[in-house]
């Protein structure tokens, strides 16, 4: 093998690398290669206090990601927080239209993300259905604060 | 009083000039890259120097550092009950700074130096001029292949510097720590997002191959051609690219992740 052609292949494998290690950045290292990337159906819940809550926060039923949280936004008409959910198409009429709500955390100091409880009803949520029952976000100092107040309560008996 | 003054003047036109022709050649060699699709094979021997000889110190640089990582986080993490948190500290640490930051700095250091002496070598034994004689732009032929040689080379090192910085922290971490394999590889996937980190990192080590290239060819185009001149620009080159880079990634990281 002459010169030159030596030197085209050691390019060859060059470039290979990079983009095989540029792949494996992508698929294996960050979230692209467990993502879902199909069509998703919007749900809206209103809560009191969403805490810590981000979009793209994962959704969830009985523990398993079914979306993600797609916005949040405040709505100065109730006083209320809204947050619409990117539900993955396949379970749109699938969830009952009475599904609790609920903002959890992962862990003690884990990222929140949303709980859904399917109730019992015979309707289904699809396409910009809204929750109508919600939890809110457990917030640290108010629980503290609650906690105190009750300590201070049984003291005064 | 006033000398000094005269002096201070001097300084500023001097450094304006050298901006001034800095830009002009960067425009020549963008124009540069219409000859080079005519040619590929220079920009073909230009990727060898440029990115495949680099290629060792690059990989050898990104798995002890991802080792370190490892063995720092662990360290630290296990004091808090966290070392499931281990993959996503090396990973995020590598793939949004420490893989494009220390990829450009090595360039610079390995390739960036031999550009501006092989340029400022061919410039002080008039090869250049030479080139010129026989009516070929020197700019073209020459000066443009190197550049987009380090333009494309460089992302492409510091891709391979992640990765095999996260290998090197999973060595240290998952084999010699004992940290959860599930957890270190979950933990990365679920905090590292596509677009956010390795697309940020990705456009953050293209402006750092530029930034370093353009110096590193400037300096040796732009070097007093004698023996003397040719040392003085070679480490100007090292000198302002590292500077450069390390100023740029403030920049960038406050433009990218800050909201």
């Amino acid at each position: 093998m002459n010169k030159s052609r030596q030197i085209e292949l050691w390019v060859g494998i060059f470039m290979a690398a990079g983009f095989v290690a540029l792949f494996f950045l992508a698929m294996q290292v960050s979230n692209l290669g467990n993502a879902y990337s199909g069509d998703t159906f919007r749900v809206m819940a209103r809560f009191d206090n969403v805490g810590g809550l981000k979009v793209k926060a994962p959704v969830t039923i009985a523990g398993v990601e079914v979306g993600r949280v797609q916005e949040i936004r405040y709505d100065a008409d109730d006083f209320r927080a809204v947050v619409v959910l990117g539900i993955q198409d396949g379970y749109k009429d699938r969830i009952p239209e009475d599904t609790f709500a609920k903002i959890l955390t992962a862990g003690l100091l884990g990222e929140q993300y949303i709980g859904l409880d399917p109730g019992g009803s015979l309707d289904y949520l699809g396409e910009g259905s809204e929750i109508g029952i919600t939890q809110s976000a457990l917030v640290l100092e108010e629980v503290i604060g609650q906690f105190i107040f009750g300590k201070g309560q049984e003291g005064a008996e | 009083m006033i000398e000094k003054l005269r002096g201070l003047g001097a300084w500023g036109l001097q450094a304006l000039l050298r901006l001034g022709r800095a830009h002009v050649l960067l425009l020549a060699m963008l124009r540069g890259f219409v000859d080079i699709l005519r040619r590929p094979r220079l920009l073909v021997e230009q990727l060898f120097s440029v990115g495949v000889l680099t290629i060792l110190i690059i990989s050898v640089a990104g798995l002890f550092v991802g080792m370190v990582l490892g063995l720092q986080g662990y360290y630290i993490l296990s004091r808090f009950g966290g070392e499931t948190a281990l993959g996503l500290m090396v990973a995020a640490s590598l793939v949004r700074e420490l893989g494009p930051v220390l990829t450009a700095l090595l360039f610079a250091g390995r390739a960036g130096s031999a550009l501006t002496a092989e340029i400022g070598l061919m410039k002080a034994t008039e090869q250049l001029s030479g080139l010129e004689m026989m009516a070929v732009n020197p700019q073209y032929r020459v000066l443009a292949p190197r550049f987009l040689a380090g333009l494309i080379s460089v992302p492409l090192l510091a891709a391979m510097f992640s990765v095999l910085g996260v290998a090197g922290g999973w060595m240290v971490g998952g084999g010699m720590l004992g940290v959860d394999q599930a957890a270190f590889w979950n933990g990365m996937q679920e905090g590292i997002d596509f677009e956010d980190d390795v697309i940020n990192g990705v456009i953050k080590s293209l402006v750092f191959g530029l930034v370093c290239t353009w110096i590193a060819i400037f300096q040796g185009y732009d070097c007093v051609p004698t023996s003397e001149g040719v040392s003085r620009a070679t480490t100007r080159t090292v000198v302002h690219s590292s500077l450069a880079v390390l100023g740029l990634d403030f920049v960038l990281t406050a433009l990218m992740f800050g909201e």
